[in-house]
């Protein structure tokens, strides 16, 4: 996030696309609810989906999957025609402005109605609000991102907050909110092929001198594959391959692949706490600890990093993730840090935003980035005056449409998610007895007419099949849905949503596109769940 | 500025009521119906004090500090005042404190046992309504509620489920769920904010109880949640090393990403730490079989398997997934392995996913 989430109730007016906050980031949700409710925030969400947020919403855009480029191309398109956005701003801080306003002129409010769904009046109304209302912000989520254009996507965010000025300036913002605990600090720590830590280029001879003194060995310049590159490459180009803490048997797009793939491999090697679907493939599984039997920091989605401390002691022949990391360096003549503390001081040497932090300082309240000097106390708004590259790039953008979309024989859309009471790929919240009383299966959301069409009641067994795969599954049939549109939720291993899914990438960012697949659904039977 | 509280001389903030300056300085008023996070009500009076030059005891909840202030929280009269209140809240309601699972925790308990009353004097008749036991993870007792409003304004305008308010009038006002419907029917998330407020054993958490663990034999641990990027810091209580409980973490609460609030998943979704399938040992792969192994068995043969490959095959047909679950610490160590061990940038985690 470019901005701290307590900021949100400094707003005037707040954009959510592609985030079904109070489910995925609940407590960010309250506080968004919070900011119409108490402090006249106005808020606009764009869902194809009636999420709790649209409650609280003063407009709701219901765009189709997939079309969010043209939907925000769209509002931009009116905002510059009726000359509601911040010329100074452009003038001063941006750079691109010409090449990008020729693209913009592609998205009339008549085509983004044919591409999105959306009627002009609501646009026009929606572009009104947002450009006129004072400083605004935008948050998004997988719902921006996990599309094959997710990239575009994005920089159509980026785009909007741009000609309105609203980077860089407390309240506003571009705001992707980070679906796990740590997202951001695997990235900031360089769990990417491209970059060292705090986004350090592998590319950069310097800081590949930087890194290989640091760590007394040469180190390659050329920049690594994808996970998504890597599982199809399995027993051809990677021969190995070492999963810490992930299931890419249950989150990876179009499971079967997934599965043929990484038995392919010479050697699996799985670090994680539980046996996993992806762990049971596994030639060595080597037995970590839970977030609650370890010390460390976390960084969350504001770049707020956090220490976290253990409530337990780990019980059985179980080592400290670290500690296992260590063992292995040993056994190549690698000396590593042996305490969590030693490891973040020796990083924070390393890595510019880190360097102001140490332990003590992160005790209360945590710090964040970038936080270069330990008398910095730490950076709330990104961009203040200036931006990393001198001036913003505002980027001219072109309509692409989603990799598959309904045909005659699969007529629906699929898109997959998230549901409040469960996390990511289950191993955590499927073993914890509360949730699992709350909600203990998986389903399929279906709209009322596309139930009644079909044939299917409340709580019918259902198949759900794409060109990729079937599950079966129960019909949750509600109006939260757009008719000739279903959701299915990623938790549950015996109806993985990924057996479904459609692995065409995103060219630049490599993610897969969750958000838009064709499907087809049909009654498996009488039997009621 | 200066105000005078019991004799002593006290730092305040303008805009600070008496009773937050009062606790601020380590004088502890009691408070029934104000809280830090639900913010004043003028309920209860439990608070009251008296100022110099001014008739009448005064909320010290609602009431803002003013320069030379003098200000006392300790008088006889203050005290018959609070025993009033406090007797009468104990003769209304089902308080049995030796089966209450707010037992040592509970703010009326607290006052009862500072103002020295035994047992209660009055005797009014109690409403007894039967337990609400509907929903998974919170057990309603309406019997000891004290009608104090901290749960229907944190659920109306904390966490903004607007779930809870207050039904009917006067002696028969009741919190309700909804259209007075059982939580477990309600539109409630369980995000166990209004059992975080009660000051009472009307709304507590049940996996403690099923596990027969009393509140104050519990443990806190400042934690952060291992779910969604909010990073909410959560108190996580323990006992004989297992899980017991979460709490969000109050203290600064006004300054944590969550705001001292928690949601269904943080709140009651940390029990998988105690799974019984939790990995105790090694494990490694013979003849397609995965057995328990020592760790130098494992690790020696994930190296001797990493330096075959790399020999065969070069540094690059070795992958690397690190984790958005695991820390920084370990991320980094991870990628170090990767980069200056193994030779590869091919290292990636599941942020698109
Ligand atoms: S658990 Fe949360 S949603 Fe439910 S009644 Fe309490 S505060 Fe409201
Ligand atoms: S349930 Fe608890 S918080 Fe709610 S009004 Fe009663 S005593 Fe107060
Ligand atoms: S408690 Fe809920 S909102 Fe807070 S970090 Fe955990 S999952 Fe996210
Ligand atoms: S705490 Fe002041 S009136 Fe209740």
């Amino acid at each position: 996030m470019t901005n701290s989430m307590a900021e949100v109730v400094k707003s005037k007016v707040i954009l959510v696309i592609g985030s079904n906050t109070t489910w995925n980031h609940p407590v960010f949700g309250s506080l968004m609810k919070r900011a119409v409710k108490h402090h006249g925030a106005k808020l606009i969400v764009c869902d194809p989906r009636r999420i709790e947020l649209c409650d609280f919403a003063h407009i709701w855009l219901q765009q189709r999957n997939g079309s969010d480029v043209a939907l925000l191309s769209g509002l931009q398109y009116i905002i510059l025609h009726e000359g509601w956005e911040n010329a100074s701003y452009i003038r001063e801080r941006c750079e691109g402005y010409e090449e990008y306003r020729k693209a913009i002129e592609f998205f009339t409010p008549e085509k983004v109605e044919e591409l999105t769904g959306v009627k002009p009046a609501d646009l026009r109304a929606a572009a009104e609000l947002f450009a006129r209302s004072g400083v605004g912000a935008l948050y998004y989520c997988m719902g921006i991102t996990q599309h094959s254009h997710g990239v575009d996507n994005v920089k159509a965010c980026v785009n909007l907050q741009l000609i309105t000025g609203n980077i860089g300036v407390e309240g506003g913002g571009v705001n992707p909110l980070r679906g796990q605990s740590n997202v951001q600090g695997a990235c900031d720590m360089g769990g990417l092929p491209n970059v060292f830590t705090a986004y350090q280029p592998v590319t950069n001879p310097a800081a590949v001198e930087k890194f290989s003194k640091a760590w007394g060995a040469p180190l390659s310049a050329k920049p690594g594959m994808t996970l998504t590159e890597m599982i199809p490459a399995a027993g051809d180009k990677i021969r190995a391959l070492y999963v810490l803490g992930e299931n890419p048997m249950m989150s990876d797009p179009n499971l079967h692949h997934v599965e043929e793939s990484l038995e392919k491999l010479d050697l699996l090697v799985v670090q994680d706490i539980f046996l996993t679907e992806t762990a049971r493939l596994a030639d060595v599984v080597l037995p970590g600890v839970s977030f609650a039997e370890k010390t460390g920091t976390i960084t969350n989605t504001e770049r707020r990093v956090q220490l976290t401390w253990p409530a337990l002691v780990p019980t059985g022949n179980v080592r400290q993730d670290y500690e296992i990391v260590a063992d292995l360096a040993k056994r190549f003549g690698h000396d590593f840090p042996r305490t969590p503390e030693g490891l973040f001081e020796e990083m924070r040497r390393l890595t510019p935003s880190y360097a102001g932090m140490t332990y003590r300082r992160l005790e209360r309240v945590g710090l964040q980035w970038p936080c270069p000097s330990e008398d910095h106390p730490g950076t709330k708004v990104l961009h203040c005056g200036k931006f990393a590259r001198g001036l913003a790039l505002l980027t001219p953008l072109s309509y692409r449409p989603p990799a598959e979309v309904p045909d005659g024989e699969f007529d629906m859309v699929l898109s997959t998610g998230r549901i409040l009471q469960h996390y990511h790929t289950g191993s955590m919240t499927r073993r914890s007895s509360i949730l699992n009383l709350i909600v203990a299966a998986g389903h399929v959301e279906l709209h009322p007419e596309d139930a009644r069409r079909a044939g299917i009641a409340a709580d019918d067994r259902v198949v759900v099949v794409t060109r990729r795969g079937r599950i079966e599954t129960r019909a949750l049939v509600t109006q939260r849905v757009a008719p000739g549109s279903i959701f299915v939720p990623f938790h549950f291993a015996e109806a993985a949503a990924n057996r479904l899914t459609n692995d065409a990438l995103d060219p630049v960012a490599k993610i897969p596109e969750y958000k838009v697949c064709a499907a087809r659904i049909e009654r498996a039977g009488t039997a009621k769940a | 500025m200066k105000i005078t509280i019991d004799g002593r001389s006290v730092d305040a903030q303008p805009g600070q009521t008496v009773l937050d300056a009062a606790r601020a300085a380590g004088i502890w008023i009691p408070a029934l119906c104000y809280h830090p996070k639900t913010g004043k009500a003028g309920r209860c009076r439990a608070c009251v004090v008296e100022v110099e030059g001014q008739r009448g005891l005064k909320e010290s909840c609602a009431l803002p500090v003013r320069e030379g202030m003098v200000v006392r929280t300790d008088t006889p009269r203050i005290h018959s005042v609070r025993r009033m209140i406090v007797e009468l809240l104990l003769s209304e309601g089902h308080h049995n404190c030796i089966s209450c699972q707010a037992n040592g925790i509970c703010e009326l308990q607290d006052m009862a046992y500072h103002l020295g009353i035994d047992r209660p004097g009055l005797r009014i008749d109690s409403h007894p309504t039967p337990l609400d036991d509907s929903s998974p993870g919170i057990l309603r007792e309406s019997d000891k509620c004290i009608h104090c409003g901290r749960c229907v304004a944190a659920c109306q305008n904390g966490v903004v489920n607007q779930v809870l308010a207050f039904a009917h009038r006067g002696s028969h006002a009741r919190v309700v769920c909804d259209d007075d419907v059982p939580m477990g029917q309600s539109s409630c998330v369980q995000c166990g904010e209004c059992v975080q407020v009660c000051p009472v054993g009307a709304l507590t958490l049940k996996q403690p109880r099923e596990r027969k663990i009393r509140p104050y034999e519990a443990r806190p641990t400042k934690v952060t949640c291992p779910y969604c990027g909010v990073g909410c810091q959560i108190d996580l209580y323990t006992k004989d090393n297992r899980y017991a409980y979460a709490m969000a973490h109050e203290q600064d609460w006004q300054e944590q990403p969550n705001q001292g609030m928690l949601c269904v998943k943080g709140r009651f979704g940390l029990d998988f730490v105690d799974a019984p399938d939790r990995l105790r040992h090694p494990l490694v792969r013979k003849n397609g079989e995965l057995v328990e192994a020592s760790w130098d068995e494992a690790l020696d043969r994930v190296a001797a398997g990493f330096k075959e490959i790399k020999e065969k095959h070069g540094p690059d047909a070795i992958g690397f997934l690190t984790s958005a679950k695991v820390t920084n610490e370990e991320n980094y160590a991870f990628s170090r392995f990767a980069r200056a061990v193994i030779g590869t940038n091919n290292i990636d985690h599941c942020a698109r996913l």
